[in-house]
């Protein structure tokens, strides 16, 4: 199911590297290698008519830490089973925004959003929404790997689970299913029983992604993921969100632009707190259409 | 570009490789007009001088290409950057190219010396005229990021074109009045037919020009956008 005010059924496909049969509109978007799209109604803030399924969209979203308003109105989609990268300066409200998408934002004291936030067909911030609920469909994985350095690995994977207390029925089969999703079951599965922080910088942040599947959410939410891990550690996660990309819709923020450039399939640039361009993440780095955007990823920063 | 690099070293190496195609441009530009003087003086020892400067030509692309290559390695440029290097290291093999038509230009000036004057120098004169302004003007769009004048210069090829193929009619008919002047006549084609080449050469450098500059590939008869 998608995000969308008005559908028009396409009438020709764009074949992308993968070409393949089309799919028929309204089914799941991502038979494998298919890209497929759709028209969708309402524009980005950056003036850029989106063409997929959108799995989230912001709408003149503002976000406030008290009197200060740091995201500014920005209307944007987070299309389907995509990984969605997100750049900009320090201060231009990245993090800001993804902590919106999962209405983390609130949770510091003084702070509020105004505008919408659409999670398929519902507003998050609609009156009776319930944050928790939000949470478990939207998942966060943070800068630096947190796992519970008093729980095993085992108990890490679970955590989310119990904490929500959601009763699991075969929690072995889980806790193997979400490991191996991450690539980490073959290097752990002989030593759940051990602490989660006994883990490398790399396989932490792996667990703390288990963690957050354990769940089963919809949209991965990353927030600077490998800033803390080293070049070869980063290289897995990376392998490994664009595993994920095929069942989960991603948004990950980053400061390292080669890292946008590498797994995200869409790219915004955001600067102080205001969409300037959003697009396939090709044409940001090949041929950006806003000066600003251009000065940007070319280290042209004044 | 408006802005700079934040990078100073990275903005420098930037400059130094346009300077590098600058030069090899000018240098080639000059080449093409000594060897087209060569041939309306009948100048023996200019020709082969000029033969010689070819060298220093080849020398410049594998200077250019070995900063590329660096800048690329260091840097991972994108977007105008990305499309300024890359440009860069297709026009350096074009601009070879043109250095080595010179040298075939001198070759026909030295087989040319001792032959029968024959009236056809107007119609060579012409295509060198057309072929040297459109690698004058190519080049300077570069240097000036200039779309605009690149698809004036893209526009010219077909004059060019037009030119060559008349020259041909216009040799036969000499050869015809008069068998003796064939082996002058060939060398003439030949001359004419590198000088076409030269501007095909330019053209491909304005198509260059414009995807540097816009990001369109207009290569091949596809239009912009």
């Amino acid at each position: 199911m998608s995000v969308q005010t008005q559908v028009t059924l396409p009438t020709n496909f764009v074949s992308t590297e993968e070409r393949s049969d089309p799919a028929s509109a309204g089914s799941d978007p991502l038979n494998p290698g298919v890209e497929y799209e759709i028209e969708t109604s309402a524009p980005t803030s950056a003036g850029i008519k989106t063409k997929a399924p959108a799995k989230m969209r912001a709408q003149d979203l503002r976000a406030y830490f008290g009197a200060t308003e740091v995201i500014k109105g920005i209307t944007m989609p987070v299309l389907d089973k995509k990984v969605t990268a997100i750049i900009g300066p320090s201060g231009c409200g990245k993090s800001t925004f993804i902590r919106c998408l999962n209405r983390m934002h609130e949770v510091t004291p003084g702070s509020r959003a105004t505008g919408s936030v659409m999670l398929e067909s519902q507003d998050i911030y609609g009156r009776d929404v319930d944050p928790v609920r939000v949470r478990r469909r939207v998942g966060m994985v943070f800068q630096k790997p947190n796992p519970f350095p008093t729980m095993s690995i085992r108990d890490n994977v679970l955590a989310g689970l119990r904490l929500n207390g959601i009763k699991v029925r075969d929690p072995d089969a889980l806790v193997e299913r979400c490991l191996q999703q991450v690539a980490l079951w073959d290097e752990v599965k002989d030593s759940l029983h051990r602490s989660g922080a006994s883990l490398s910088g790399g396989q932490q942040q792996r667990l703390c992604i288990a963690r957050c599947l354990s769940l089963e959410p919809e949209v991965l939410l990353m927030d600077e993921p490998c800033s803390a891990l080293d070049p070869i550690a980063t290289a897995r996660v990376e392998e490994l969100i664009h595993g994920l990309r095929k069942s989960y819709t991603i948004v990950i923020v980053t400061h390292n632009m080669q890292q946008a450039a590498r797994v995200a399939n869409y790219t915004a640039f955001f600067y102080l707190g205001q969409l300037i361009e959003f697009n396939k993440t090709d044409v940001i780095f090949t041929r950006p259409r806003e000066q600003r955007t251009e000065d940007y990823v070319t280290g042209r920063f004044g | 570009m408006g802005r700079v690099h934040t990078d100073k070293e990275y903005e420098n190496e930037l400059n130094q490789l346009r300077e590098l195609v600058l030069l090899m441009g000018a240098r080639v530009e000059e080449m093409i007009g000594m060897a087209m003087r060569a041939f309306r003086e009948r100048d023996l020892s200019l020709a082969r001088s000029t033969m010689a400067s070819d060298r220093n030509i080849d020398q410049l692309e594998m200077e250019i290409d070995e900063l590329a290559l660096k800048i690329l390695a260091r840097r991972q440029p994108v977007a105008s950057d990305l499309r300024f290097i890359t440009t860069t290291l297709k026009l350096v093999t074009d601009l070879e190219r043109v250095g080595d038509l010179g040298v075939n230009i001198c070759e026909r000036v030295l087989e040319l010396v001792d032959d029968v004057p024959l009236d056809a120098d107007s119609a060579i004169t012409r295509l060198a005229e057309s072929a040297h302004g459109m690698l004058q003007d190519a080049l300077d769009a570069f240097v000036q990021y200039d779309a605009v004048k690149a698809n004036q210069v893209m526009e010219r090829d077909q004059t060019v074109d037009g030119y060559y193929a008349q020259l041909f009619p216009e040799l036969v008919t000499h050869m015809m009045k008069n068998p003796a002047v064939v082996y002058r006549a060939t060398r003439l084609q030949s001359i004419g037919k590198y000088l076409e080449r030269i501007a095909d050469h330019a053209t491909n450098i304005a198509e260059m020009v414009v995807f540097m500059v816009k990001g369109q590939d207009v290569r091949h008869g596809q239009g912009p956008g």
